[in-house]
């Protein structure tokens, strides 16, 4: 029963990580590009929804702040394609990465500077509410997690490989300059993950302070995430929320069996592990060219 | 308008183009001597700080600016000098062989480490380097018979050709040892470029195709630049650590590992001038902030607040406007200027246009 307890909770912030890396894998295979603000978006996403539902600050019922924020998150990741990253169409993935960190910093600091440095947490209707589930008790909000993520993650793996807009943003990712013959709006399409990307964001941020608390270094946790990512394979979306359910189930069973001070390297080793073993994640998406 | 004529072979193998060229650097190389009789200790410090920063940039330069391998775990290389610096010192090993020897170890464990990481590519072995920097903190921690983990460890004063060498006792003399070892880095940086060896690393960086294609083994290569890059900036650890004069696992954390990447990119990637801009930059950002902010405070008339995360903050906004606007750093715009007052009424806007280029995917080969 103890086994069980950890493993359920591991999954819950397991699924929290494999949101975080589905932002990630989103943007990868759409644009080739790799956003290390991500979890900084998590975090900013949080911070607004706790902006509008918060009784100290906004007071909007949780229902009505939801949607609010994703809008404003998604509306925050178009404009950012829009006025920056889009001066980086074509350059090379490293660039990328640079630009990424450094948005990072900048959203840390404005984060910091209008919601402060002292950890918040979000009022939401799951707070303090439990489901017993035979001899197991949850936490609503675990349950609440376990939910949205698999919904999510389903729904944006149908997208991808159903319809015409995913199977667009596949080309793009592909090869830009043969996906703009083929008549993609390769730029439109790159702007279109971008909000994407935020709305998610937005989403692993408010179930993620619903959880626990938000301050501005909680994007940090972003670098978790992304071992995620990388241990499911980069450009895999199921691959991602497998690869954030491992971390986050090995993580406290890490701590709870091996002795302290080596289990928080686990997550770090079994990513360089992966990276050593099977350079392209465990899901690899990674094919030979046949001529 | 200034023209260079080639009378001579010995004129394209030299490590400057002319006399004119020379004589500036060695001007600046006098002033750097001089510097310490000019300064006061504090600024004296600051200036030694920002060489040792350009040392470790140098180390990072070698293997993203010249062979193109992008690098988050630098940090770790620091500590690992450092480490290794002052645990040979305390064994009794005199500083002038313990410090190159320092430099060395982690040239050595960098090379062992680049073997796996060689199979991956761009953003890959960025993540497998940031991962191993995230490590070292932890690896710290639980060797702590040997590093004093979180703890830490206080470096001793150093003995240099019967001088002793201390950051606070005798700052004019570290600040010697530091120039000393930046130079002669600098010097052997120049002349590994314009080696086969240093060629084969642009070449490798250029495109690994061509560079395979024209002979090159490209994972040896790629090992060999990991070695350098990784001794050059464990000797930059070594000294960093004598500087800070006590450190534990968290001085050497993944955040400075950024900010030496991002070091490198503001003064220009691919130049040895762009570390010692970058440098200047990280250097000098903080106090000029809390200048300003005194500046500022003064104006409004109200208190000094203080902003945390604020040096973070300008550091991301700054990195930002160069990449969209200038992507070859400091140095680019310096370039641009000085080929403008070069070529005077000649000068053309679209003389350093970037090429347009189209990405493709990485996961079809």
């Amino acid at each position: 029963m103890d086994i069980l307890q950890l493993l359920i909770s591991g999954l819950a912030n397991g699924c929290v990580y494999g949101l975080i890396a589905l932002g990630f894998v989103l943007i990868y295979k759409a644009t080739e590009a790799v956003n290390f603000a991500q979890g900084d978006f998590m975090m900013l996403g949080a911070f607004v929804t706790i902006g509008l539902t918060n009784a100290n600050y906004m007071g909007l019922p949780f229902w009505i702040a939801v949607p609010i924020s994703i809008a404003i998150m998604a509306l925050l990741g178009y404009l950012l394609d829009r006025f920056v990253i889009r001066f980086m169409f074509g350059e090379s993935q490293t660039a990328v990465v640079i630009l990424t960190i450094a948005l990072g910093f900048v959203i840390r600091f404005f984060a910091g500077v209008i919601w402060g440095h002292e950890p918040q947490s979000l009022q939401s209707p799951f707070a303090g509410k439990e489901v017993a589930f035979g001899g197991l008790v949850l936490g609503m909000e675990d349950v609440a997690v376990i939910v949205v993520t698999i919904l999510l993650t389903w729904g944006l793996y149908e997208f991808f490989n159903r319809t015409k807009l995913g199977l667009a943003m596949q080309g793009a990712s592909q090869n830009q300059l043969a996906a703009y013959y083929m008549g993609v709006p390769v730029k439109r399409v790159q702007g279109f993950i971008w909000a994407l990307a935020g709305g998610v964001a937005c989403i692993a941020g408010i179930l993620f302070a619903a959880k626990g608390a938000v301050d501005p270094n909680t994007g940090l946790m972003g670098i978790k995430a992304f071992a995620a990512a990388v241990i499911g394979g980069f450009g895999s979306l199921p691959g991602a929320l497998a690869g954030g359910l491992i971390v986050g189930v090995i993580e406290p069973f890490a701590s709870r069996y091996i002795a302290a001070g080596y289990s928080q390297v686990a997550p770090y080793a079994l990513l360089l592990a992966v990276l050593i073993f099977r350079p392209h994640g465990l899901f690899s998406q990674v094919r030979v060219k046949k001529v | 308008m200034r023209i260079i004529f080639k009378t001579d072979y010995m004129q394209d193998l030299r490590p400057w183009k002319d006399g004119y060229q020379l004589s500036l650097y060695l001007l600046l190389i006098a002033a750097a001597i001089v510097a310490p009789f000019v300064f006061d200790a504090f600024f004296l410090g600051e200036l030694t700080n920002v060489l040792i920063w350009a040392l470790a940039g140098l180390g990072l330069m070698v293997l993203t600016g010249h062979t193109g391998q992008a690098s988050l775990g630098h940090a770790a290389f620091l500590a690992l000098g450092c480490y290794a610096n002052i645990i040979l010192v305390e064994a009794g090993v005199p500083f002038l062989i313990a410090f190159p020897l320092a430099g060395i170890i982690t040239g050595l464990v960098g090379m062992v480490i680049a073997i796996p990481a060689l199979r991956l590519h761009g953003i890959y072995l960025a993540i497998a380097t940031m991962a191993m920097s995230i490590l070292a903190d932890d690896i710290i921690v639980l060797t702590e018979h040997w590093t004093g983990g979180v703890g830490g460890k206080y470096a001793p004063p150093v003995n240099v050709f019967g001088i002793d060498v201390d950051r606070w006792g005798t700052p004019k003399a570290f600040y010697y040892l530091v120039l000393g070892v930046t130079i002669l880095v600098t010097l052997g940086y120049i002349n590994l470029l314009r080696s086969p060896l240093g060629r084969s690393f642009i070449a490798v960086r250029d495109s690994e195709v061509s560079a395979q294609a024209m002979g090159i083994d490209v994972a040896r290569t790629k090992a060999i630049s990991f070695g350098i890059s990784c001794a050059v900036t464990g000797l930059a650890g070594a000294l960093m650590g004598l500087f800070a004069g006590a450190f534990n696992n968290e001085t050497f954390s993944v955040v400075i590992s950024i900010q030496l990447l991002m070091m490198i990119v503001i003064g220009g990637l691919g130049s040895i001038h762009g570390a010692f801009f970058g440098a200047i930059i990280i250097g000098f950002l903080p106090q000029f902030l809390s200048i300003s902010k005194e500046w500022v405070g003064a104006l409004v008339g109200g208190s000094n607040v203080a902003i945390p995360g604020l040096e973070f903050g300008i550091f991301g906004m700054i990195l930002i406007m160069f990449i969209l606007f200038e992507p070859m750093g400091i140095y680019g715009r310096w370039l641009k200027i000085r080929t403008w007052f070069e070529l005077f009424p000649f000068y053309r806007k679209d003389m350093f246009k970037r090429q347009k280029s189209y990405l493709k995917t990485e996961r079809l080969r």
